[in-house]
Order: C-alpha cells, then sequence, then structure tokens
C-alpha cells in the first residue's frame, strides 16, 4: 500500500510540476496585466510540437532544441501581444477573453495545418532505467521535469529579485502608470512579461512532450489545469502558483488512484469551485481578489 | 412602445414569410439551429449585456435542459411536454444553487467560477454513462408532438422554435423596460452605486442568472428534440464560449444583437466548410479581427458607421 501511495506521489509531483510552469507563465501575465490568456494553453502545445519538430525531427542536440523551441514560442507570443492585444482600443475584460479565445482557436488551427491531426510522440530526454525508490518506480522524465521546472521558478525569483528589468516589471505589475511616471518603461515591461509568459508555456509543453502524446489539441485542457492551479496557489504570486500546482498535480493523482480515474479532470475544477468560495485570493494571497 | 410592436410584427412576418418560402429540409433545420442559438444568445445577453455578470458555463444549463428531457422522455416515457417544465426546473435548481456563491464574485473570478461549474456539468455528462450514455451520447430521443401536430417535419418545427423566440423577445424587452432591467443596468455601471440606492444586488444578479439559465435550458430543450441525439460534446466548454461569442460579436446588451451574433456564428462554420483544414484559423482570426475592430459589438459597429456617414454628409 505504502508502495502504491509513493507511486501516486511521484506521478502527482510529475504532473504538478508540469502544471506549476503552465501555472507560472499565466501568473506572470495577470500581474502584470490583468490579463487572463485562455491561449496560454496553446503555447504550450507549440512549445511540444517545436520540440518534436526541432529534436526528433531535425535531430538538433536536445539543449538545443530546447533553447531555440522557448525562443521561438516566446517569438510566437511577442508577436501576439503586438499585433492583437496592443490594438484592442477598448481593453475590457470581455473583449480580451474573447480576443485570447480566437487566438488560441487560430493557433490551434495552425498547429493542425502544421502538424497534422496525428498525435506525435519523443523519447525522454535520457535513457537512463527508472529508479527504484522504497518499492515506488520513478522515471527520470520526472526528475527530469522536476528540476526544469524547479530551476525556472528559481530563475525568475532571482530575476525578478535581483536586477533592475525584474523590478521594473514588478514595479509595471503593481501600477503602470505609477511605473511609468518613474521612468519605467512600462509598455515594454507588458512585452516582456508576454515573452516570459509565453516561454515558460513552451517549457512545460517541451517538458511533458516525452510523457503524453503531443497532438494539435493537447493544449486546452492543460491550459485550464495550469490556470485552476495558478488561481489556488494565488493568481499573480509566483510561489504560489508553483504550490497551486504542484497541490493540483498531487490531488490529481491520489484522486484517481484512490476514487476513480473517470474524475480525473473534474478534480481541478472542484478545487477551483472551492478555493473561488473559500479563499479566492488562492492560498497565497498575491492580489486582492475583487469581491465582496 | 408602438415602434415596438411595429418590428414584432415585421419580425413576425419575417418568420412565416421564411418558413414559408423556404422548401430545402437542410436549410430549413439551419435556421432552426440558429433560433435555437439566439434563445441561448438572448439568455445570456441577459446576464451579461445588461447585468455585466460574465458567465463562461452556460453551456451547462443548456445541457442540463436537454439532458434532462432525453433522460426523461427515454429511460421514463415521459411525455416530453411534461418533461419541459421538470428541465427548467431543474436548470433554476442548479442556477440558484450554484449563482448564490459564485455571483459573490466579479470580473474574471466570476468567469473562472462559472467557467469550472461549466467543465464539472460537462465531465458528469461524459462519465455519468449509466444516465447520460456517456462519451458516446445519448440516442433515440422522441420528437415533439401536440395531439394531431407532429413537429417531427422541420417547417413545423421551425415555427416553433421561432415563434418562442418571438416570445422570449417581446418578454426581455419588457423586462428591461420594467424596474428590475432598470435595476439590472444599475449594477451594470457600478454595484456600489446600485446598492446604496437600495437595489438589492444579491437577489437582482441571481433572479437573471436563474431567468438566463431556464432560457438555456430551454434551448436545450428544443436542441435535444430536434436532432434526437446529444452527446457531451455539444455542451462542452468551447460551445459555452461559443455563446459567450456569439452575445459579444452581435453586441452586448441588444436583444437584436443576439439575433445577428447567433446567425452570424452558426453559418459562418458553414460557409467556412469550403476552407476544409483552413477553417479552425479563419474562425479565430474573425473572432480576434471583429472583436479588435468593433469591440461593442457589431450591431453597434455597424450604427457607429452609419452614423459617421451621416455626419460627414450633414457637413458640406
Amino acid at each position: 500500500m505504502t508502495q502504491e501511495l509513493l507511486q501516486y506521489l511521484f506521478s502527482g509531483i510529475t504532473n504538478g510540476a508540469i502544471y506549476a510552469v503552465i501555472a507560472v507563465g499565466f501568473s506572470m501575465l495577470y500581474s502584470s496585466t490583468e490579463l487572463i490568456n485562455f491561449a496560454h494553453g496553446e503555447f504550450v502545445m507549440l512549445g511540444a510540437m517545436g520540440l518534436v519538430t526541432l529534436w526528433a525531427g531535425f535531430g538538433l542536440p536536445l539543449p538545443l532544441a530546447f533553447f531555440l523551441t522557448v525562443f521561438g514560442v516566446a517569438c510566437v507570443g511577442f508577436l501576439f501581444e503586438r499585433t492583437a492585444i496592443r490594438t484592442v482600443r477598448k481593453p475590457d475584460h470581455i473583449v480580451l477573453i474573447i480576443i485570447t479565445v480566437g487566438a488560441s482557436i487560430f493557433l490551434r488551427g495552425m498547429g493542425m495545418l502544421i502538424w497534422g491531426k496525428d498525435a506525435h510522440s519523443v523519447p525522454a530526454f535520457s535513457d537512463h532505467p527508472p529508479v527504484d525508490l522504497a518499492g515506488a518506480k520513478l522515471l527520470p522524465q520526472s526528475i527530469w521535469i522536476v528540476l526544469i521546472a524547479l530551476f525556472c521558478a528559481l530563475m525568475l525569483h532571482l530575476f525578478f529579485r535581483k536586477t533592475l528589468t525584474g523590478k521594473a516589471m514588478e514595479a509595471t505589475a503593481i501600477n503602470k502608470k505609477a511605473a511609468w511616471l518613474t521612468g519605467i518603461p512600462s509598455e515594454k515591461m507588458i512585452l516582456l512579461a508576454f515573452f516570459f509568459s509565453t516561454g515558460m508555456g513552451a517549457v512545460a509543453g517541451i517538458i511533458i512532450a516525452p510523457i503524453t502524446m503531443c497532438s494539435y489539441d493537447m493544449g486546452t485542457m492543460l491550459g485550464l489545469k495550469g490556470f485552476c492551479a495558478a488561481m489556488l496557489g494565488g493568481l499573480g504570486s509566483l510561489w504560489g502558483s508553483i504550490l497551486g500546482g504542484l497541490l493540483l498535480g498531487i490531488m490529481e493523482s491520489f484522486g484517481v488512484g484512490l476514487f476513480s480515474s473517470s474524475l480525473k479532470d473534474a478534480i481541478a475544477f472542484l478545487l477551483l469551485l472551492l478555493i473561488l468560495y473559500v479563499r479566492p485570493g488562492g492560498i497565497i494571497m498575491a492580489k486582492d481578489a475583487k469581491r465582496f | 412602445m408602438t415602434q415596438d410592436r411595429i418590428i414584432y410584427g415585421i419580425f413576425f412576418l419575417v418568420i412565416t414569410a421564411i418558413g414559408f418560402a423556404v422548401e430545402n429540409h437542410y436549410y430549413l433545420q439551419l435556421l432552426t439551429i440558429i433560433g435555437i442559438n439566439t434563445l441561448l444568445a438572448l439568455g445570456l445577453n441577459m446576464l451579461m449585456g445588461y447585468a455585466g455578470q460574465i458567465s463562461l458555463g452556460h453551456a451547462a444549463f443548456y445541457g442540463i435542459g436537454a439532458y434532462t428531457t432525453a433522460i426523461l422522455t427515454v429511460h421514463y416515457n415521459i411525455n416530453p411536454w411534461m418533461s419541459l417544465p421538470c428541465a427548467l426546473f431543474l436548470a433554476v435548481l442548479v442556477a440558484v444553487i450554484v449563482g448564490l456563491p459564485t455571483l459573490k464574485l466579479t470580473g474574471y473570478y466570476l468567469g473562472m467560477g462559472t467557467l469550472g461549474f461549466g467543465m464539472i456539468v460537462h465531465i458528469l455528462f461524459r462519465e455519468w454513462s449509466s444516465l447520460t450514455g456517456g462519451a458516446s451520447g445519448f440516442v433515440g430521443i422522441p420528437p415533439l408532438e401536440i395531439g394531431p401536430i407532429s413537429f417531427f417535419p422541420a417547417r413545423n418545427y421551425f415555427y416553433l422554435v421561432w415563434f418562442t423566440v418571438l416570445i422570449s423577445f417581446v418578454f426581455c424587452k419588457r423586462l428591461i423596460k420594467s424596474r428590475m432591467g432598470r435595476a439590472l443596468r444599475a449594477i451594470h455601471d457600478s454595484e456600489n452605486a446600485a446598492k446604496a440606492v437600495g437595489i438589492n444586488t444579491r437577489n437582482m444578479k441571481l433572479e437573471i442568472f436563474v431567468f438566463s439559465a431556464a432560457l438555456s435550458a430551454l434551448s436545450g430543450f428544443f436542441y435535444a428534440h430536434m436532432v434526437s441525439f446529444i452527446s457531451p460534446e455539444s455542451f462542452s466548454f468551447l460551445v459555452s464560449v461559443k455563446i459567450v461569442t456569439m452575445v459579444v460579436i452581435g453586441g452586448m446588451a441588444s436583444i437584436w444583437g443576439s439575433l445577428l451574433g447567433a446567425s452570424l456564428l452558426t453559418m459562418l462554420p458553414e460557409w467556412l466548410h469550403s476552407f476544409s483544414d483552413f477553417e479552425m484559423v479563419v474562425y479565430g482570426l474573425i473572432l480576434m479581427l471583429v472583436m479588435i475592430i468593433t469591440p461593442q459589438g457589431l450591431t453597434r459597429g455597424i450604427l457607429d458607421i452609419y452614423e459617421r456617414s451621416r455626419t460627414t454628409k450633414n457637413k458640406p
């Protein structure tokens, strides 16, 4: 029994780390633009598909393929901000929701045109045998996923704490106009937030690629789950999102293992409703949730 | 009021004329679907356009309407007209239960709460297979009939749905002009201000949420009895988004905008069939472009262009 529980925990942490990376992307964008990007899941898809093409297709070395994919997807995010978000005349949240939904349909359609309707798969990052830990099997890919997720989180943390650009971004997130008055080019910071956020989406897509089938429509559910994770931990907070992601992954894995696999997808949304009703700011209250 | 009556009269005549003129079975069905979608969009428009409360989970109520009538008529052999009140009642009940805590949220948080609710209901439709038939769907829903009149022929069903649309239009228009309609618009502009002048905002929001849920369940009822086969995919998150899109593209806080939005979004996939694989790309592009160019919806956008052309004409 403990073996099984440990196994659930491992798979929970693996999935959780992926949700966490997606959630961080959501959170970053939300904190600096107050925008929920419904196309975020599609950037995850682009990341996975980019790796399929560059690594499995063209045979580039993994680190190079990794870097190129993240950079390429971040550039798509950059273009997305320039063409679709910046041009909006009336930045009302309903209008922005529809635009990002339109973008997600558009990107999914592009994904279908470029990579076809079939699912693709890539091998694991390294071909070590699974590690035996107290009777439970730990896949090397899981270790990669968790390490990469932690590394990304740490880098972002350092970026926001130690660099001037990071602090400027945080200032823009807190108050755009005030930041602008102190001489921070807040428009550029928002662009940068898009760049980072979609780049994080790509990272999530890349690390999930070896443990799932990659197809043009894989992004929607992942995006929504990442979103639930972000809400769970606290939208707008870096470590909150990581915590939310891990928590969601573990709860999901235990829910599937102990109760029923048919309810797997429902768990995330039940948690979402619960957190909205009980503590809408998330576990780590980042910004004041609009509720009275 | 008289102006409204004239418009309803014209609308009535147009419906009757279209019903007589269109012979093609397929087109009649397509028009009926437009009618059903108009009801859906109208329901959400009352909530979103007038009261300013976004819902990203309206497909859930649409699905509750469809599945309730499907289960009652097929599993329990209940007359469809008896299952209609049951479907509406269930939708209202669920709306009250869900609405009470959810409507306390605002902005994105409300959107997310309703999204979560919609997803859970969709998963229930998919996984509760003993009752709903699971992912493969539910077959054999009987057609509607009143005494000797069967609504199986496409033309009869067309009339049934579109006259319901007409009645709903009249009803909604009157609702908007009533005290409740003014209260809703006050909530839209500022909830605190509305509270300050003595509007019970919580009840008001709940009432309109319930009303819009009931209207969605009604369209679900019509949908189920028209196509006689329903599957969870017809009530997924993407459908909720589609309903929101209908409202926003047509024009928020505009009853005729719902008709326009529903017609456009129902016809668009038909027109895009010729693009085959490019369908999704074009659909996404159109959505983005409409929102970027006319963020207040097409009805408002067209009116703006018309007004601008008039003012430039008047200027010598």
